[in-house]
């Protein structure tokens, strides 16, 4: 594509694209996130291009790439649009018919519907499946509608129309101004408000001033960004180049996780495809704005999620933090006045000028405004990601949308926010999303990682879960963090094994609490939340762990065994059939038994049990079994 | 396991700017792109190319959970132990692999056939629990599954 120099070629380009694409033409869009690609969307894909070739359907039918759809759990999603006829779990083999029926026939072929969970009644179209229903998507407005690497796709999505719109009317100060008035918050877990933070680089004598990409999604069950930087890389930039210009920075960094290879190369792609059009580089658009975008990759460090970590790997260092202030924004990357903006918070940019700040301060609840994006994970019907309006409430969330617990499990908690974050348990699902809610509930919005836990979870496991990541991950500069982590994570561990001592529960509050308030940075701060919400709301686990070394949801080892409940059991065999180590025996139809010399703990007999007649049980109470 | 020469090294040297140190960490991405992992020889030749201190590029060498000083085998294994993949029961697939393949996290085996890399979170909760091998995502695991999963790979 040739370059775009003003705002009034930018629409021509805009409406010649729009003119060229007949919209009753049939596209199938197919998901190539993550979630689908590792269940198989490579194969479904190459095999609509074969069957697109076979039946000379080339120009009559577009076929698209598209980053993620959100509901991974039904991967590989496809979508034709315009009717937006939505097939799930789509394999190569079903992919002839497709073209035959629907395709050619308009015909709908009902075993690739999604079936809702409730009603049991089959649903057509993509917006009418419950978990897309009750969400609305503007940081996603894009995925899983365009091409990513595709510029012209973008363009004819409203792509680069708010940078339009900032360059030719806008003075930074006025796009401040404007993104202040928005209420807009960073997304990244803190909750700053964005233009405040601008304001503040703004204020510096420096000229010299840096914008970051904060790209480095490190939180374990948080995935979101992800999907952002891999299905539309353009929305990064353009949000990025506003944010630049707002600022004053000439010069752009997005920090990507290692880990995460399709972002990096589409973020690539993209970032040269917006150079050869015309909006990076010097003196864009004739407006004396310079800006150039460079990707920088991770190694590997959770802790670089932290701003000041993150600019000293940039600079080629260790990702260590240092106390704070000065602040980024005074002294930041090579010293220089910098912002550090999460990507979902970049996303919102370009919408919130296209919309208008007094639109978007329409969404949400009186402090938080806008969506917020969360990782639905775990014990839930409907895995994905999952955008709703601030102040929705966590049950909304987890039984509308998520369709609820599996194989008719308890809800026992929802986890916030990673390691950094809480877990919630059932009083606590009518709290609203919002950052003061969740925060005065024990939680935080954090990154948006939303993990759901059923009566099979040990709770005390969880926070030694998330004690023993932060403690590999703590950088070791600040003594209460690294040493504080260490010795929490050997308390929770002795409560694991049937070592914790009486005194033991208090005795982990009283540290938690003091590396909350003395670590050097966030990772430090918020380490002890996920003990502390756990001793809050769980602290009759702890006790049982403590008092009757048991671990009542079946996860601690050596400290429970499964036992079949006589007067349930009906004899089905399913459990004996299902156990890996053949340690279930008994008749057909009469009770069977567990032989706890032979059994390894794995838990399968207890997941397949229609009766829930299998059990853990404390060790002391059933006899002498080991 | 052959050793990268001093030549092979410089060659993946000279694609950056001499002289910058903040090109470190690219640097020894690329290093280990090229050859599976830092060769400790490399950081002499790192040291010139580049005017930072042996000591603080080791520093960095050994901060970052992605490189590694030591050959690495043909399959790397990266179970998944986020926490959506905890609560589905990660713990036993990871000790399933671990006694079969008698490794414990960040070791190699004697022929370099296999590394064991857990990882902290993969982003493909829908399949929890997970396990990466190479590039061939296995999910929705169950322990009794790896045994025939590591035996595929050759």
């Amino acid at each position: 594509m040739r370059p775009i120099t003003s705002k009034e070629e930018l629409a021509k380009i805009r409406e010649s694209i729009i003119k060229r694409i007949d919209p009753t033409m049939p596209t199938i869009t197919l998901c190539a996130g993550t979630g689908c690609v590792a269940l198989g969307s490579q194969k479904v894909y190459e095999a609509l291009e074969s069957e697109i070739k076979r039946h000379k359907l080339q120009g009559k039918v577009s076929l698209k790439r598209t980053g993620c759809h959100g509901f991974c759990e039904r991967g590989p999603l496809l979508v034709i649009l315009p009717d937006e006829i939505f097939y799930q779990r789509v394999t190569p083999e079903d992919v002839p018919v497709i073209i035959e029926k629907t395709i050619l026939k308009k015909e709908i072929i009902t075993k690739l519907l999604y079936v809702d969970l409730k009603t049991k009644k089959r649903i057509e179209k993509e917006p009418e499946v419950p978990f897309y229903k009750h969400q609305m998507r503007v940081v996603f407005r894009h995925n899983g509608k365009i091409d990513p690497i595709d510029i012209e796709d973008y363009i004819r999505y409203d792509g680069f129309q708010a940078l339009s719109t900032v360059l030719c009317e806008m003075s930074p100060e006025k796009v401040v101004a404007e993104i202040k008035k928005s209420g807009l918050r960073g997304r990244g877990g803190a909750g700053f408000p964005t233009g405040l933070k601008w304001e503040f680089a703004r204020q510096s004598r420096e000229k010299e001033r840096y914008v970051i990409c904060n790209g480095d999604e490190g939180d374990p069950g948080a995935f979101m960004d992800r999907s952002v930087m891999e299905g539309d890389p353009y929305a990064v930039i353009e949000g990025l180049t506003i944010a630049g210009y707002a600022v004053g920075a000439k010069k752009g960094y997005i920090y990507v996780r290692a880990e995460y290879p399709l972002a990096v190369n589409n973020l690539t792609v993209a970032i040269e495809k917006a150079k050869q059009t015309g909006f990076l580089g010097k003196n864009i658009w004739g407006k004396g704005f310079d800006f150039e975008i460079i990707i920088k990759e991770g190694a590997g460090a959770f802790v670089c999620g932290e701003e000041t970590a993150l600019m000293a790997s940039i600079e080629g260092k260790r990702g260590m933090p240092k106390p704070r202030p000065p602040f980024p924004a005074e002294t930041g990357l090579w010293g220089k006045p910098t912002v550090i903006n999460n990507v979902e918070t970049l996303v919102n940019l370009p919408y919130i000028i296209l919309k208008g700040a007094d639109n978007y301060a329409g969404i949400g609840t009186e402090t938080s405004k806008g969506t917020k994006i969360f990782a639905l994970a775990g014990k839930i019907n409907n895995t994905g990601l999952v955008e709703v309006p601030m102040g929705t409430t966590l049950r909304q969330i987890i039984e509308e949308i998520g369709a609820g617990i599996p194989n008719k499990k308890e809800f026992k908690a929802v986890q916030m926010g990673g390691p950094s974050g809480g877990c919630l348990p059932a009083s606590c699902l009518d709290t609203p999303v919002d950052y003061e809610s969740l925060k005065s509930a024990g939680a935080i919005m954090g990154s948006g990682g939303m993990i759901v836990m059923d009566e099979r979870n040990c709770m005390v496991d969880i926070a030694r879960y998330f004690l023993d990541f932060i403690q590999k991950e703590s950088c070791g500069k600040c003594v209460p963090c690294r040493l504080g982590t260490k010795r929490m994570l050997e308390i929770v561990t002795r409560f694991t094994t049937g070592e914790a001592r009486q005194g033991d529960i208090e005795k982990l509050n009283d540290l938690a609490v003091s590396v909350r308030d003395t670590s050097l940075c966030g990772l430090g701060q918020t380490a002890p939340n996920p003990v502390l919400s756990t001793i809050q709301y769980f602290r009759k686990e702890y006790e049982e762990h403590l008092n009757d070394k048991f671990c009542s949801s079946g996860v601690c080892p050596g400290m429970f065994q499964y036992v079949i409940d006589q007067k349930k059991c009906t004899g089905c065999t399913i459990c004996a059939r299902n156990c890996p180590v053949n340690a279930i025996s008994g008749e057909k139809k009469k009770a069977h038994k567990i032989d706890q010399d032979k059994c390894e703990l794995c838990g399968i007999c207890a997941e397949k049990c229609r009766f829930a007649a299998i059990h853990p049980k404390p060790k002391t109470l059933v006899g002498s079994a080991k | 396991m052959k050793k990268p020469t001093v030549t092979q090294i410089k060659n993946v040297l000279k694609d950056f700017e001499p002289k910058k140190g903040s090109l470190l960490i690219p640097i020894l991405q690329k290093i280990q792109e090229t050859f599976g992992y830092v060769p400790p020889e490399s950081l002499k030749l790192i040291v010139r190319h580049i005017n930072v201190a042996q000591s603080k590029i080791y520093g960095v060498l050994t901060f970052y959970a992605q490189f590694s000083t030591t050959p690495r085998g043909k399959y790397i294994i990266r179970p998944c132990r986020g926490t959506a993949c905890h609560v589905r029961g990660a713990q036993n697939i990871i000790s399933k692999i671990k006694s079969k393949i008698k490794l414990e996290d960040g070791e190699t085996t004697p022929d370099y056939k296999f590394t064991l890399e857990t990882v902290a979170c993969l982003g493909a909760c829908a399949l929890a629990p997970m396990v990466v091998i190479g590039k061939d995502y296995h999910g929705n695991l169950t322990p009794d599954r790896i045994d025939a999963i590591i035996d595929s790979c050759k």
